[in-house]
């Protein structure tokens, strides 16, 4: 019964990642942090999440595209870092904008920034939790498992 | 490993596995990165500091940017024969950050005496090869297009072991003549490089463009290798 709700949950974590990859929202950087992790660091990927992946304040009012477009660099690296594709991308367009001083097209690229940053962390979220779950499940099975 | 230097060092870690042969220095301002590649290090078997700049880099290294080299009186505060509490095997720097860049800090560690053998790698984000020539030409070993993957790792070994092998000759050649400072005997021929510029360890001081090992360049050809192909922008274009 405990099996069946780990393995239940590693074909969740799979078809939820699948989709991610589809979508381009994650791409295979992702994967190379997934495989750092592993018993000494179990929660690599997760602090990657947590610990400064969005330090960027934007500056809505525009005023500094020069301080904007390093923030955007600095978003843009992390992004990358963790294999975020498609926030990565409008961070490109973003900057791109901000270097025209392009007040409208920096509040469109800001919209869709934010947009695709809630959809991911909701998303990375729901698979930490799958993830911890699993980890939970898979405890209690050991005692059953006694070769 | 007591280490007694008076830093604030928000991000440092010091691993303790004594089997490990090798210590990277890892210079990022970036929290995700620097844990990143303090990861890969680790997972590579390498001990590993991370600090978030490169004027804490110096500092580790023993080097005060107050330094004046050409002011006689100032006692300096790194001698190259008795400082090294911490030898440091490989510094691996990010390029751009605020302050002091990693093309920065690299100029100032081949610039110093006593740190000039250390290799320097340097990461970025952005492939620019007008950037790529300037630090490679400045005494960069390597320089990894971000995000780093653990395959890269593999290209740091030869730059340490040449290191290694050079500090421990350097050791040996100074307690010799330590111990021979009284003896007339004719030093041994000197297995450090020339003091120059010139970072090569190789006896002949060729200058950059006639290396032999064009590996380091992958990021200037236009032909990566299969399973790196890096698709930095690619052509989603998202119209904003």
């Amino acid at each position: 019964m405990l099996g069946w709700g780990v393995d239940r949950l590693r074909a969740d974590m799979s078809r939820l990642l699948a989709i991610l990859f589809h979508q381009g929202v994650l791409d295979e950087q992702f994967l190379q942090l997934q495989q750092l992790q592993d018993e000494s660091s179990p929660n690599f990927v997760s602090e990657c999440k947590t610990d400064g992946y969005c330090d960027c304040r934007l500056d809505r009012e525009f005023s500094d595209y020069k301080k904007m477009g390093i923030h955007l660099n600095q978003f843009m690296g992390s992004s990358s870092s963790i294999g975020a594709n498609r926030v990565r991308n409008v961070c490109v367009a973003f900057r791109a904008a901000s270097e025209q001083n392009n007040r409208a097209g920096c509040l469109r690229a800001l919209e869709l920034l934010e947009h695709e940053y809630c959809y991911l962390k909701n998303k990375l979220h729901e698979l930490f939790q799958m993830e911890q779950q699993r980890v939970l499940a898979a405890g209690a099975r050991y005692p059953l498992q006694q070769h | 490993m007591v280490i007694k230097l008076d830093l604030e060092l928000d991000a440092m870690a010091i691993t303790g596995e004594s089997h490990s042969q090798f210590h990277v220095l890892a210079v990022d301002d970036s929290v995700i990165d620097r844990k990143l590649i303090e990861r890969l290090l680790k997972t590579s078997s390498y001990q590993v500091t991370a600090v978030d700049s490169g004027s804490k880099a110096l500092k580790f290294l023993g080097l005060h940017e107050e330094d004046d080299h050409s002011n006689p009186d100032t006692v300096p505060s790194v001698s190259p024969n008795d400082h090294q509490e911490v030898e440091v095997n490989l510094i691996i720097t990010d390029y751009c950050m605020p302050g002091m860049t990693g093309y920065d800090l690299l100029k100032k560690v081949k610039e110093s005496s006593s740190l000039r053998n250390i290799p320097v790698v340097i990461m970025s984000s952005e492939n620019v090869p007008s950037r790529i020539t300037r630090c490679l030409e400045e005494g960069a070993e390597e320089f990894f297009l971000k995000p780093v993957r653990l395959a890269d790792l593999n290209r740091l070994k030869p730059h340490m072991m040449k290191s290694k092998i050079k500090n421990e000759k350097q050791g040996d050649q100074e307690k010799l003549e330590k111990s021979e400072i009284q003896s007339e005997q004719q030093k041994q021929p000197p297995s450090q490089p020339q003091p120059q510029p010139e970072s090569q360890p190789q006896p002949q001081q060729s200058p950059l463009l006639q290396q032999p090992n064009n590996n380091k360049r992958k990021t200037m050809e236009e032909g990566l290798s299969p399973d790196r192909t890096r698709r930095r922008y690619n052509g989603i274009t998202t119209m904003v």
